[in-house]
């Protein structure tokens, strides 16, 4: 009887959670991948109508920008909370007075939604309000800095108010990774007559590795999928400027009316996400079986 | 003896409830976004009328200015088979749930009202689906009006323009006085809204065969360059902090007397009033210079879904939208116009009286064309391709000719 309990139970508790995801998450992307390969206008159509809505959607200048503008804002989000947040983790980790103090005032940001981060810094930058007009006030005049106005530049804010959200984020996780190194490696280092900076560079920052991957992960899909911190902050202007393809999926499938369209490009999402995903667990089975 | 008594007055109290129940048991549910103060008041006047009729009324009202979030609920709602009895509506929504087969038919009421009779037949082209009478005509917007500021116009030389080169010349002017000339919200629904006076002010014919007929040769011809050029003037009178402005913040502009005038549909009036001014002593109402005579509108109206509550209380409710009252005080509230044009004027401000007077006469001369910026000339994916297009030139992504250009290729590849 116990046995059979021991059997049975973990499995029982868990199949509604995984029939629910069966349904909800994967049901859902085969529903939407059969959309895209229909002419769904309004409302779904099922006739099947084959793949010619993956060439019109690459032929459409509206998704090349939203393509262009998510590889400017990903490249550099990744990179730059990456950088600062190692930055911080190892400063952090010098044993400092006031740790405790500093480590949640680098973290709290993440706390707050992308609404909020979004607006915040959508009043922070409107220069008619924001540090320009307080610059202004404050007699320096000449001072000048309208990027969110600005076609060329807009998509650079996002890529400001991004990185302040999360890269307190990426901070804590580096932190917990530079707390799993023992301290007689850099010790032993020392010893044999190594810099600071060299241990960090030939030792540290390697031994790391794990930290990096995951860190990179979860940034490249908040990437991917970032569409409230631009209808916050920008609403995918000035003009078309900012538009990503998460905001041109909304956009397509629920006020153009096109969501077979719509469809097509969230499917796009998807591989992108998979293309990371996908050689990230490849990875992690693979060190899992060699040790 | 007691309990005998008990028992009767529970019974006629249980008589009494039910019928009390039976006289609302023909509720509509009415989804729409009339949520700001004065439209919500509006909203309150049809209440009553309905009440009165003993249709009893459940609000479903989801905010959001040009209805997009409603219209996203409204497919979810009708996707898990829950439609809302009646729903607010625009344009080409109507005629796409009408193809659905979704939309009750109101031709019995129609008739017995006279609809035919009193409503333009611009008007008609969106409420009638297939010959059939779908919807409710609520109101008229137009939207190539421009507000002036009187005290910036006096300063300006005074007159008001008629044509576009008095209208430059009268910017040109505002500009020397030191003030913004022209205030503008940088959202691509604005700048089309500018869009749809520049496009009228260069001909009936052409705004009919560009924006209506999707005629490829005007969308890409010599006319749509230099609608473009004119937007590009426009523009040049536009302070650089526009992207992003909401419209009322820029009617405040020429409220307080920093911009000279906004060139906005006609519920930009609801702003200068609830600022307390006055239509001819503190604002200027004007067609936009070109475009006397024609009036390009949106209008709100009302569709029932069918299989969704009785037709009966359906019937009702068109009725009561169509009531000549009803009419007459909800547009007073509103800044728009009746839908019919046999309300009388005499509730209405100057401007609300030039526009009954406009519609009425455009209505009469075949100059009543639909607003393309309020999808009221192409369904909503052809309206957003445009809007791409008038946005990204606005914005100094294209010149003229390659916005015109690119006007041709969107259209075809959002058909």
């Amino acid at each position: 009887m116990k046995n059979y309990l021991q059997l049975w139970l973990p499995r029982i508790v868990l199949a509604p959670s995984f029939f629910l995801i069966l349904v909800f998450v994967y049901g859902f992307i085969i529903y939407t991948g059969y959309l895209s390969l229909t002419d769904s206008r309004m409302l779904p159509t099922y006739e099947f109508m084959g793949w010619s809505n993956y060439p019109k959607l690459f032929g459409l200048r509206h998704w090349k920008i939203a393509v262009n503008n998510l590889a400017i804002f990903g490249i550099l989000y990744i990179l730059i909370c990456t950088i600062i947040g190692l930055l911080l983790a190892i400063l952090l980790d010098q044993k400092i007075r006031a740790e405790g103090f500093l480590r949640p005032i680098f973290l709290y940001p993440m706390a707050l939604s992308f609404i909020v981060t979004g607006t915040a810094w959508k009043w922070f930058l409107d220069p008619g309000i924001g540090l320009e007009s307080i610059m202004h006030q404050w007699g320096w005049e000449s001072f000048h800095f309208d990027w969110i106005k600005n076609r060329t530049f807009a998509i650079y804010t996002v890529v400001m108010a991004a990185v302040w959200q999360s890269s307190g984020f990426v901070m804590a996780m580096f932190l917990a990774g530079l707390r799993g190194i023992d301290g007689e490696i850099m010790k032993a280092a020392q010893i044999d007559g190594a810099s600071g900076f060299r241990i960090y560079r030939r030792i540290i920052i390697p031994m790391l590795r794990p930290a990096f991957l995951s860190a990179f992960v979860i940034l490249a899909h908040l990437a991917i999928k970032a569409y409230d911190l631009v209808i916050a902050l920008t609403n995918g202007g000035p003009g078309r400027a900012t538009e990503l393809p998460a905001t041109f999926m909304y956009s397509y499938t629920f006020e153009r009316n096109q969501m077979g369209l719509g469809a097509t490009s969230a499917i796009i999402m998807l591989i992108m996400i998979f293309s990371i995903i996908i050689p990230y667990l490849y990875s992690e089975l693979r060190s899992e079986k060699e040790s | 003896m007691v309990n005998k008594y008990l028992v009767k007055s529970l019974a006629a109290s249980l008589v009494l409830s039910f019928s009390a129940s039976q006289a609302f048991a023909d509720d509509v549910e009415v989804l729409h976004w009339w949520t700001s103060g004065g439209e919500a008041a509006a909203v309150g006047v049809l209440k009553d009328d309905l009440a009165g009729k003993g249709v009893g009324w459940k609000d479903m009202p989801i905010a959001g200015g040009g209805g997009d979030a409603a219209m996203t609920t409204l497919k979810a709602r009708v996707t898990a088979g829950n439609a809302p009895t009646a729903v607010q509506m625009l344009g080409f929504d109507i005629q796409d749930w009408a193809a659905q087969g979704a939309l009750a038919n109101l031709n019995d009421v129609a008739a017995a009202e006279g609809w035919d009779a009193v409503v333009p037949s611009a008007l008609q082209a969106f409420s009638k689906h297939g010959g059939n009478w779908v919807a409710a005509p609520v109101n008229v917007h137009s939207t190539n009006w421009v507000w002036i500021s009187k005290s910036a116009l006096d300063a300006a030389g005074g007159n008001a323009p008629t044509t576009w080169e008095e209208l430059v010349s009268v910017l040109d002017a505002m500009k020397a006085n030191g003030i913004t000339p022209l205030a503008h919200g940088g959202q691509a629904w604005q700048e089309a809204t500018m869009f749809d006076g520049v496009a009228l002010s260069l001909g009936n014919g052409f705004y009919k065969s560009a924006l209506i007929d999707l005629n490829e040769d005007a969308l890409g011809g010599a006319l749509m360059v230099e609608a473009f050029n004119r937007m590009g003037v426009l523009r040049s009178y536009v302070d650089d902090n526009f992207s992003g402005r909401d419209w009322n913040l820029a009617s405040a502009m020429v409220i307080s007397g920093d911009a000279g005038m906004q060139m906005m549909g006609d519920w930009a009036k609801g702003e200068f009033l609830k600022a307390g001014q006055k239509p001819g002593s503190d604002f200027v109402c004007i067609r936009f210079p070109g475009t006397q005579g024609a009036v390009t509108f949106n209008s709100d109206q009302f569709a029932m879904f069918s299989g969704s509550g009785s037709s009966a209380a359906q019937e009702a409710m068109a009725s009561s939208v169509m009531n000549p009252v009803f009419q007459s005080a909800f547009n007073v509230v509103k800044g728009s116009v009746p839908a019919r044009t046999d309300v009388p004027d005499m509730m209405f401000d100057g401007c609300g009286k030039k526009g009954m007077a406009d519609l009425a006469a455009a209505n009469a001369a075949g100059s009543l064309f639909g607003s393309m910026a309020h999808g009221h000339t192409v369904p909503a994916g052809i309206k957003n391709a445009m809007y791409d297009v008038i946005t990204a030139h606005f914005n100094g992504e294209f010149s003229a000719e390659e916005a015109a250009a690119e006007m041709v290729s969107a259209v075809a590849a959002a058909k």
